[in-house]
């Protein structure tokens, strides 16, 4: 990797100033993909497409009119965003060989930048899940496992004791954290690109509910599936939030952002600033080294001269239950789609249309999508509709409120954690059930994506194993653009390293670290010297 | 005992200091905040059996199978772990669909913007007859259940 373009402004510049070209990144990309293979990030790499759009852009870019600000920058998909004309398997055997004659909205705005696609990640089968472990092409092993402080710190076999990315948009996680692509697209329904993202230390947003277009997201839960950004710094998150956001006539649960620029400014001052702590966060099995790092960007903040609040989410301990038969319920809804008779899988058995219906959806999901799809049945069945669905719904207003008071009270965001601990080693992590998993994992993401607010997990230091720990923000609704600013704030105090920083120097190169503190400047010079 | 709940790992007896107490820049205490109060099996309604009725009915309903006794002892699980809604007080609340309730969402006019792509969608389908999906006969009740156990002995998964 070109270790001096670790940020999109940065690459985007020596792109433009013709010191690199776009088909000499994206060449690098692929070789960094393949020597990454073990860790199954990727279930399509699409090299040859990749070249060529790369080589567009190098056109475009010698006769210096590029398409736009991501112009040659390299980027990859989760296998849950339609692409057109390349395979879009949702990680599903249902969909094993489904190509769609269409492009996700927001992979159209990439593409429609000069971005060039890498490649589809892997995931969970249809984002059911938050390891990254139950996908019909294998689990996604998480970079940091073969870093050097997870080696030598537990003195581990990274061979037989790799730990998982989280979930379910591991893979997009890992493409990025591995330094394959700069950006990768996740979606987030109950916290599967923040999860990931926390455990694989980089940034993962997942903007306001609406904000970005879910046309062409195969959807699991309508009403709480967010397209999510993952990237290498806040600021890169910031602009491909710019490229991305905005009405969709093709989305009608698409709404106008509050300003039309996303960019965050470099130095922001966070003394008027009001942080709350939401006491319930304190959640059971939520890790020692966790709850110091919590503290220790609470008191960053205390430091800094901004208010900083216990507060209270009275309801948060009964959002997970409340989540959970929302999106069975919803899950059983949309998974009537995959029938077999119109696209996807079809089995061979055509006795009947409804035997033809079961057997080929007995064949295409696997036991956690059809045990999803059984549960949303039973909670939907007449005699326990109001019990179940009906109570879950009105449980979801009473945690939005919650929020909504916090919020009113004159608290400006929230700081929590991501997730109870650093990554799980796999073996470990597959003792436990998929729902008793991600009841666990998505306890602090889930309620986000019930009141529709923005929230963004950035990393902020190592485990004693060696392992990422982030920590998440939550902002109002449409609140973005703050919610960046002072997750930026954050990222300049923490100094979290990259995995480039464990790896043979490359000569000739500066250390990332050193790099970040001129990151500032570069965005500067990025925002005024695009069309 | 808890339900579906991991145990705390902090003692839950803790008062929560408030914002105004602050001392020192360790005064939030986080480690020292109290934890989630555990349900205990008192709070809840009496556990939910699925008899074999209805273990043919969602089957029939959802067109996908249990396939084994632990599928249906996942699903009597799940059932458990939303019981602990019934702990929360929701008289008075109205359930909530969407976020986006209180606005107008966008509306396109009636017409037709895109289109002609039939061929394009007709391919993705592996049974066609001209302009037409092919769906094996119809207006057949799915089999019995030990019927559908073993067909699906003989799929090829």
């Amino acid at each position: 990797m070109l270790i001096h373009l670790h940020f999109i402004p940065q690459a985007s510049l020596a792109l433009r100033e013709g010191k690199v070209s776009p088909v000499d990144l994206c060449r690098k990309c692929l070789n960094r993909i393949k020597k990454t293979q073990h860790l199954n990030a990727y279930i399509s790499v699409t090299e040859e497409q990749a070249l060529i759009q790369a080589q567009e852009a190098e056109t475009r870019l010698l006769k210096g009119s590029p398409k736009g600000l991501l112009d040659g920058i390299p980027f990859a998909v989760k296998d849950n965003f339609s692409t057109q004309n390349i395979k879009t398997t949702c990680a599903s055997r249902m969909l094993k060989d489904y190509t769609p004659p269409f492009n996700a909205t927001v992979v159209q705005k990439l593409l429609d930048q000069g971005a060039v696609l890498l490649g589809k990640t892997n995931m969970d089968e249809f984002a059911m899940g938050s390891g990254s472990t139950d996908g019909a092409f294998g689990p996604v092993r998480n970079p940091w496992s073969y870093a050097a402080p997870y080696r030598e710190n537990t003195g581990l076999d990274p061979n037989s004791d790799w730990v998982v990315t989280g979930g379910s948009s591991g893979g997009s996680a890992a493409a990025v954290a591995s330094l394959t692509s700069y950006l990768a697209l996740g979606s987030d329904t109950g916290g599967s690109t923040r999860n990931p993202g926390a455990l694989c230390g980089v940034v993962a947003l997942k903007p306001t509910y609406g904000l970005l277009s879910r046309h062409g997201l195969i959807p699991l839960v309508n009403s709480l599936d967010v397209p999510g950004i993952i990237t290498r710094s806040v600021g890169d998150a910031a602009l491909v939030l710019d490229v991305l956001q905005g009405v969709d006539v093709k989305d009608s649960t698409t709404i106008l952002p509050q300003s039309s620029s996303a960019h965050i400014p470099e130095d922001v001052d966070v003394s008027a600033l009001c942080v709350g702590i939401p006491k319930e966060y304190h959640a059971p099995g939520l890790s020692m080294e966790t709850v110091e790092q919590w503290s220790r960007v609470a008191d960053m903040f205390e430091r800094a001269g901004a208010r900083v609040e216990l507060v209270s989410l009275p309801h948060t301990q009964y959002s997970i239950v409340c989540y959970h038969v929302l999106c069975c319920t919803e899950v059983a809804s949309n998974m009537v789609r995959f029938d077999g008779l119109e696209y996807g899988h079809r089995s061979e058995m055509d006795s009947s249309t409804e035997t033809m219906y079961a057997i080929s959806r007995h064949e295409g999901f696997n036991d956690v999508v059809r045990g999803r799809i059984l549960s949303g049945n039973y909670f939907l069945l007449k005699q326990s509709y109001e019990h179940y669905f009906l109570k879950a719904q009105k449980v979801r207003r009473l945690i939005t409120e919650d929020f909504k008071h916090v919020f009113n009270s004159g608290v400006d965001v929230l700081l929590t954690p991501t997730t109870l601990s650093d990554a799980t080693r796999y073996s470990d992590f597959t003792k436990e059930d998929n729902r008793t998993r991600s009841s666990q994992e998505d306890v602090f993401t889930q309620p986000v994506n019930l009141a529709g607010l923005s929230a963004i997990s950035i990393p902020t230091a190592l485990s004693r194993r060696g392992l990422p720990i982030g920590l998440q923000l939550i902002a109002p609704a449409l609140q973005d653009k703050r919610l960046l600013s002072v997750a930026q704030w954050i990222e300049q105090r923490v100094a979290f390293p990259s995995i480039s920083d464990f790896e043979e120097p490359i000569e000739g190169s500066e250390r990332c670290l050193k790099i970040r503190e001129h990151t500032v400047q570069s965005y500067k010079t990025y925002y005024s010297g695009c069309p | 005992s808890t339900v579906g709940l991991v145990n705390g790992v902090f003692a839950a007896s803790y008062t929560v200091r408030s914002g105004e107490n602050k001392t020192s820049h360790k005064c939030l205490g986080l480690s020292e905040l109290p934890t989630w109060e555990p349900v205990s099996e008192e709070q809840l309604p009496p556990p939910s059996t699925v008899p074999l009725d209805l273990v043919d009915k969602l089957e029939r309903l959802a067109l996908v199978d249990f396939r084994t006794k632990q599928g249906l002892s996942c699903l009597e699980k799940a059932i458990r772990f939303a019981d602990q809604l019934h702990v929360v007080d929701t008289s008075g609340v109205e359930p909530m669909d969407s976020v986006l309730e209180d606005r107008a969402l966008y509306l396109r006019s009636d017409v037709v913007t895109e289109g002609n792509c039939a061929d394009k969608l007709l391919e993705l389908s592996k049974t066609t007859v001209e302009e037409y999906f092919v769906a094996p006969p119809g207006n057949i009740p799915l089999p019995k259940r030990e019927e559908r156990t073993a067909m699906l002995k003989d799929s090829e998964f």
